[in-house]
């Protein structure tokens, strides 16, 4: 047994790090999140270009640093340190996750644009009706001669104003709720009948509401067989899911940072805050969410490559513990802050925001103990 | 004992619910329904009307504008305010200041004061907390000296509600510096548009401007304008703190809340089935209502005891620390069911004076501030003494510790 990370991806770490200490302090981040776009593209051109960062989870034959599921947990912890907006998880975790799966010439031609930072990628898969069900899908691609014909309507897709691709989710056959009939594609942008209506999120992303009108893909956007691309879903979406936990471990350390170093300034009652025992005690509870967090992200990336139900079993095992813990974390940083902690000024609420919409993303915590209690206590 | 209303009680409530109906403005309704961020004119709206009927302040005596209700006559108005999901009338005039006025008082503050409370002639705001006076509310700096018939303030106030709007405050000074904490201190009726007063705002999380920073520097205020004796101001703070601290339970609005959350579980589906049939989801709205039941028994307990002249004492604490865990509670639930659509942002959409974008929100009305509102939400455990004060003063008040 063995949880220590090799040289490499120490150097990952590091250099993301440091990258992110210069380049991503909050004021700068509220200037990019506040602007017309959102963000700044130099920051993902340096990431790709000057770190080599976005290949850290390809393969060498593919061009990257050779690897996997730990590195992409070590950047998107760094980048939930800063609360970064940039769009690696849609990018590199979900669609480079599904063109590793796929290979092919898709792979080839793809994932090369992917690591030198051309191509951004989002993924548009939840729907108004769906909530977390992946198949519940009412978005259609028809075939139509050698390619599909895309109608639908996806919700909430993140970083979508930002993308040149999108990775879609939709029924090629069957039923609204049916596990058959899903297929995954992966498609320019800005084709004909992609409609998008863009807006800011709650915690300082950007995303879109986006309608396919008639919109008429090529065959070759498909993504593994037409009709059985589920279970690939599944998968990408379990690797973003511990992603996101991932990301909550470093928001969530720095929520508790932060709160060690308010109550130690902040002075009531002649005393620094810090020395109430209440409030040591609570501080004490949110160390241990923060530890547990990491360990339970630790064992879902290590468990990422286990047959579907184990994976899934883990998977939801650190999601629902990691959502807890990133509510009582989150909520607990706001209340030692007092009412400075419910404004925009210091960096602790954004924080909280970010924390916040972790909770929910890819299933609540009683989403995945329902999943958890499904797979792993069945009779 | 018994918990049934009588048919006067019933033919009582039959009206306020018939004039509710007949009078709560359309717009203002609109306007809810649909997620936009309020102004100043539709919070004056409603208290204008209520106002007209002689309604808009139940709790004060008869004498000075009240209504002379029953105790259960004001419990069943609250409620059927809350049912029919009426804008919130603002506080600080008719629930904080007026009661100190009316109390504590001069005649000639009486006379002048209350009535334009009741008209809504005059906005107020709070000037309590100080940047490093929050729960320790009684370390505050802001200073007023004497200077022949006038005080001369200087200090600074903080998370100060709507002070933006405000033509008056209340503020805590501190008018003896060698005093101990609590001594020293009065309280002062200040007119906010007195030359020296600077409102900056300050923009909560879910980008609300709520509240303000005041900064005082050299406001002079008439004597006449003290209210009780001087270096006294903290008796009335406490009586003030203590009267918030009862309405701050919130149980109508919160039975209002959880009718909400329900319509909106029966609108969402989870599957091919509403949420509402979600037992994870259920059971949390079950476990929820039980508490709010109990804060309710809790809350008409303490009421038949203020019923038998008993004033609000350290108990009230006890309805703050849980009226406010279960407001709470029902904003997440809210963030919860509304699934993805809790993730777009649109500040206070609508025209009005906070400033809106008039971009009409994506997806269904009811998720339209479901996220901004759990982010505001959380200052209910925070304000009005923190729920940490709130338990020592229960331990110290009621346990003896």
């Amino acid at each position: 047994m063995d949880f220590t990370y090799t040289e490499t991806q120490d150097m990952i770490r590091d250099t993301l790090s440091r990258f992110l200490a210069d380049t991503y302090d909050f004021e700068t981040r509220q200037k990019f999140i506040n602007g017309d776009t959102g963000r700044d593209p130099a920051i993902w051109t340096a990431l790709a270009q000057d770190l080599g960062m976005l290949g850290a989870a390809f393969s060498e034959e593919q061009g990257g640093l050779g690897g996997g599921a730990l590195e992409n947990a070590i950047i998107m912890e760094e980048l939930g340190k800063v609360i970064a907006i940039e769009p690696y998880l849609p990018t590199v975790v979900i669609a480079g996750g599904a063109l590793k799966a796929v290979g092919g010439a898709q792979a080839d031609a793809m994932i090369p644009e992917i690591i030198a930072g051309n191509a951004i990628v989002a993924f548009a898969y939840a729907e108004p009706q769906g909530r977390y069900d992946l198949a519940n899908l009412r978005t259609t691609a028809k075939k139509d001669g050698a390619g599909y014909v895309l109608n639908g309507h996806k919700s909430t897709v993140y970083a979508a104003p930002w993308a040149s691709h999108l990775l879609v989710t939709a029924r090629t056959g069957r039923n609204q709720r049916d596990k058959d009939g899903v297929s995954l594609f992966l498609i320019d942008a800005n084709l004909a009948g992609i409609v998008r209506r863009d807006y800011p999120t709650v915690d300082g992303s950007r995303a879109s509401e986006i309608y396919f009108e008639n919109v008429a893909i090529p065959g070759d956007a498909l993504l593994g067989g037409e009709g059985t691309g589920l279970p690939l879903i599944e998968q990408i979406v379990d690797e973003a899911t511990v992603a996101v936990c991932a990301e909550a471990t470093g928001v969530m350390q720095k929520l508790h940072e932060g709160t060690l170093e308010y109550t130690q300034q902040r002075k009531q009652f002649g005393l620094p805050i810090a020395k109430f025992q209440v409030l040591q005690h609570r501080m004490v509870d949110m160390f241990m969410e923060v530890e547990q967090a990491r360990s339970m992200t630790v064992m879902g990336t290590l468990k990422l490559d286990l047959p579907a139900n184990e994976r899934m079993a883990a998977v939801s095992a650190c999601k629902s513990k990691v959502a807890r813990g990133a509510k009582f974390v989150g909520q607990n940083a706001i209340q030692t802050h007092g009412g400075i902690g419910i404004t925009q000024e210091l960096a602790i609420g954004h924080y909280f925001k970010r924390a916040t919409m972790i909770e929910g993303q890819f299933g609540s915590a009683d989403y995945h103990l329902d999943r958890y209690e499904r797979i792993a206590l069945a009779d | 004992m018994d918990m049934e209303f009588s048919p006067e009680d019933l033919a009582f409530q039959k009206e306020v619910r018939e004039f509710i109906a007949e009078n709560y403005p359309a717009e203002l309704r609109g306007k809810q329904d649909e997620g936009d961020e309020l102004g100043k004119e539709d919070f004056l709206a409603w208290h204008r009307i209520l106002y007209k009927k002689g309604w808009v302040a139940p709790a004060w005596p008869v004498e000075y504008g009240g209504t002379g209700w029953t105790p259960t006559q004001r419990f069943i108005f609250s409620e059927e305010t809350a049912r029919a999901d009426c804008i919130r009338l603002m506080p600080f005039g008719l629930a904080m200041v007026g009661p100190v006025i009316y109390t504590f008082g001069t005649p000639e503050q009486k006379a002048h004061f209350l009535p334009r409370i009741l008209s809504g002639e005059d906005w107020w705001c709070q000037g309590y907390s100080e940047p490093g006076a929050g729960s320790d509310l009684a370390s505050l700096r802001t200073a007023a000296v004497r200077d022949g018939d006038d005080y001369i303030v200087n200090g600074q106030k903080t998370w100060t509600t709507m002070a933006q709007h405000a033509d008056w405050g209340f503020f805590l000074v501190r008018t003896d510096k060698d005093a101990k904490q609590q001594e020293g201190i009065s309280f002062l009726l200040v007119d906010m548009k007195s030359p020296g007063i600077t409102v900056r705002p300050i923009i909560t999380l879910g980008g609300e401007h709520e509240v303000n920073e005041v900064w005082l520097e050299d406001v002079r205020v008439p004597q006449s304008q003290r209210v009780y004796e001087e270096n006294k101001g903290w008796t009335c703070a406490k009586f003030l703190l203590a009267h918030e601290r009862t309405g701050i339970a919130g149980v109508a609005s919160s039975k209002r809340g959880i009718e909400k959350v329900k319509e909106i579980a029966r609108t969402e589906l989870d599957g091919d089935k509403p949420l509402f049939a979600n037992p994870f989801f259920k059971r949390k709205l079950a476990e929820l209502e039980i508490d709010l039941t109990a804060l309710e028994f809790t809350e008409l307990r303490s009421l038949a005891g203020a019923n038998a002249g008993k004033g609000p004492g350290p108990e009230s604490s006890l309805l703050k620390i849980k009226g406010s865990e279960i407001q709470q509670r029902l904003t997440e639930l809210t963030l919860e069911a509304v699934g993805h659509y809790g993730a777009p942002y649109f500040r206070g959409f609508g025209a009005n004076d906070l400033g809106g974008d008039n971009e009409h929100p994506i997806g269904p009305d009811y998720a339209h501030r479901a996220a901004p509102t759990y982010f505001n939400m959380r200052k209910t455990t925070i304000y009005g003494g923190s729920n940490e004060i709130q338990r020592n003063i229960i331990a110290k008040m009621v346990l003896g510790l």
